[in-house]
């Protein structure tokens, strides 16, 4: 068990998502940043879809209950245990009353913390990744008592190292395909989308990140049709929204280009005034 | 089976296949049993399938490597024109309040329209609705068959907070909020019951395909439902579409 003292400023669950309930309109959500994700599970061994502990912008205040292991990845927010640094990417030793809390958001935007054995909150939907109105908490708060696996400390397999390239932290460059609208856009339409660099406003969020250029846009919209995250949405006013992990399943914007998914990645940790250029893959 | 539909990537892990760029009734039955077709099929690299008016989105479990090789796969079982084994479809009798504590755009549309609150409520309840599919929020469906004399814009300003259970018209649409959210439909009445339940196997009672009348109720009549769908024991009225 481990009891949050303080939650940070959004911290939620998550796995890599509800899937499988698309046809009735319910967001995958899972870990924004699938990268940071897997490598925590790796190194303690977990299963893929492990639930771990995303934190947005800044870190939460953890009391442990048990022993256990614990690793951290993604932004680097600086993090302690009992008051002593601790490295990221690092399998690390806790003991029964250990306090984990963090600092300085120094890179990245979203940092992971993985258990052993994985978090073991609530399931709706074959998913523990928190989403309002599916799961009864849509984020952490304080004095919540989070469950932890029962896996015996001794079981652990760990991998001596792993070669993680940290570098995507601090990348401006989101690689994309063509959305399914893109041949619609003028020739300057599209030499401005590849070629522009493009700031992220103050409303991104784990459903969507908006744009703050616009581009001059004609197209009218769509018949309603599907979108996944990483569809990169053209409105009627200019505004490019990014889709996130959160997202409906639907809408009805023309899709202007659809991100790598390791581009979804990338951006998930990034926040308001970074700026990025979309680069074109075939 | 019969249209020429376009097969295109989306994305690394994803086919979408369209239909003409029509909402046409025709359509959404092709699409809908297209994808049955599929499902029957099994394809195990195929995760999940969703519908939406003109187009059917199949998603993989992996990198879609070869595109033209599984889109081969798919155009094949379009073509061979088999009838898919219909799922049953039912018409869902909704009860709806549409008292002006609900209502709360009803005197607007009054007004604009110059048909009496009545008239819009009978007009309402009396047409019988297709859904198209469910999409945007969890449970919300989408719907065809709005009579076309209640077909009023979008509010300018969205309100932030709709009621759960709101039952709404947007342009040529009808639709119930299935949660608290916010909303620029204007609101004609709300619904007792639940349109999405997370406790289900299957969250949603309707599927693509079903139709749903509504129904007016009293004030009483929907509390009275209301008690009883939180309790988890009102049966729902529904018949066998044929």
């Amino acid at each position: 068990m481990i009891t949050v003292l303080n939650p940070g400023f959004y911290s939620t669950i998550q796995d890599t998502g509800r899937i499988g309930f698309q046809e009735y309109g319910v967001p995958y959500s899972g870990v924004m940043d699938k990268r940071a994700s897997d490598l925590v599970n790796a190194l303690l061994g977990n299963d893929k879809n492990e639930a771990v502990l995303e934190m947005t912008m800044t870190g939460a205040k953890l009391k442990f209950e048990k022993a256990t292991y614990i690793a951290i990845s993604g932004a680097d927010m600086s993090p302690k245990l009992n008051d002593n640094p601790i490295q990221l990417n690092k399998i690390i030793t806790v003991k029964p009353n250990d306090i984990l809390s963090f600092g300085k958001l120094d890179i990245g935007f979203r940092c992971y913390l993985g258990v052993l054995g994985g978090f073991k909150t609530e399931t709706v939907m074959h998913s523990r990744s928190m989403y309002k109105n599916i799961t009864k908490q849509f984020m952490l708060q304080r004095n919540d008592k989070l469950s932890l696996s029962e896996i015996l400390v001794s079981n652990i397999k760990q991998h001596a190292s792993i070669r993680f390239d940290s570098s995507y932290l601090i990348s401006n460059n989101i690689e994309v395909f063509k959305g399914l609208e893109f041949d619609l856009l003028s020739e300057n339409q599209k030499t401005q989308l590849l070629t522009k660099a493009f700031t992220i406003s103050k409303d991104n969020n784990r459903m969507a990140y908006h744009l703050e250029e616009t581009l001059q846009n004609n197209l009218k919209p769509i018949i309603t049709s599907a979108v996944l995250p990483g569809t990169v949405q053209l409105t009627p006013s200019g505004k490019l929204i990014i889709l996130m992990r959160d997202c409906q399943t639907t809408g009805g914007y023309p899709r202007v280009l659809q991100l790598k998914e390791s581009s979804i990645d990338v951006l998930a940790q990034k926040f308001t005034g970074n700026s990025l250029s979309f680069s074109l893959k075939d | 089976m019969s249209y020429k539909l376009t097969y295109k990537s989306f994305g690394e892990r994803a086919i979408l296949v369209e239909w003409p760029a029509e909402i046409d009734e025709k359509i959404i039955k092709d699409i809908i049993s297209f994808k049955d077709l599929i499902k029957q099929n099994s394809i195990e690299q195929i995760l999940e399938l969703k519908t939406a008016y003109n187009s059917l989105l199949i998603i993989y479990n992996k990198c879609v490597k070869n595109l033209d090789n599984e889109i081969a796969v798919i155009e094949e079982i379009y073509s061979a024109n088999k009838t898919s084994n219909k799922p049953d479809f039912f018409l869902w009798r909704i009860p709806v309040c549409y008292d002006d504590e609900f209502g709360l755009d009803l005197e607007l549309i009054s007004q604009e329209k110059g048909i009496s609150k009545a008239e819009i409520i009978k007009r309402h309840s009396e047409a019988i609705y297709l859904v198209y599919f469910i999409g945007f929020l969890p449970g919300f469906l989408y719907l065809g068959g709005l009579d076309k004399s209640l077909e009023i814009s979008r509010k300018s300003s969205p309100r932030l907070h709709v009621e759960k259970g709101a039952v709404a018209i947007g342009g040529n649409q009808t639709g119930v909020y299935p949660n608290e959210s916010p909303g620029g439909w204007n609101i004609i009445g709300n619904s007792p019951i639940n349109f999405f339940d997370v406790s289900k196997e299957v969250p949603c009672f309707a599927k693509a395909g079903d139709r749903i009348q509504f129904y007016p109720v009293s004030l009483k009549t929907y509390r009275d439902i209301k008690t009883l769908v939180d309790a988890n024991v009102y049966q729902m009225e529904s018949e066998l579409l044929l």
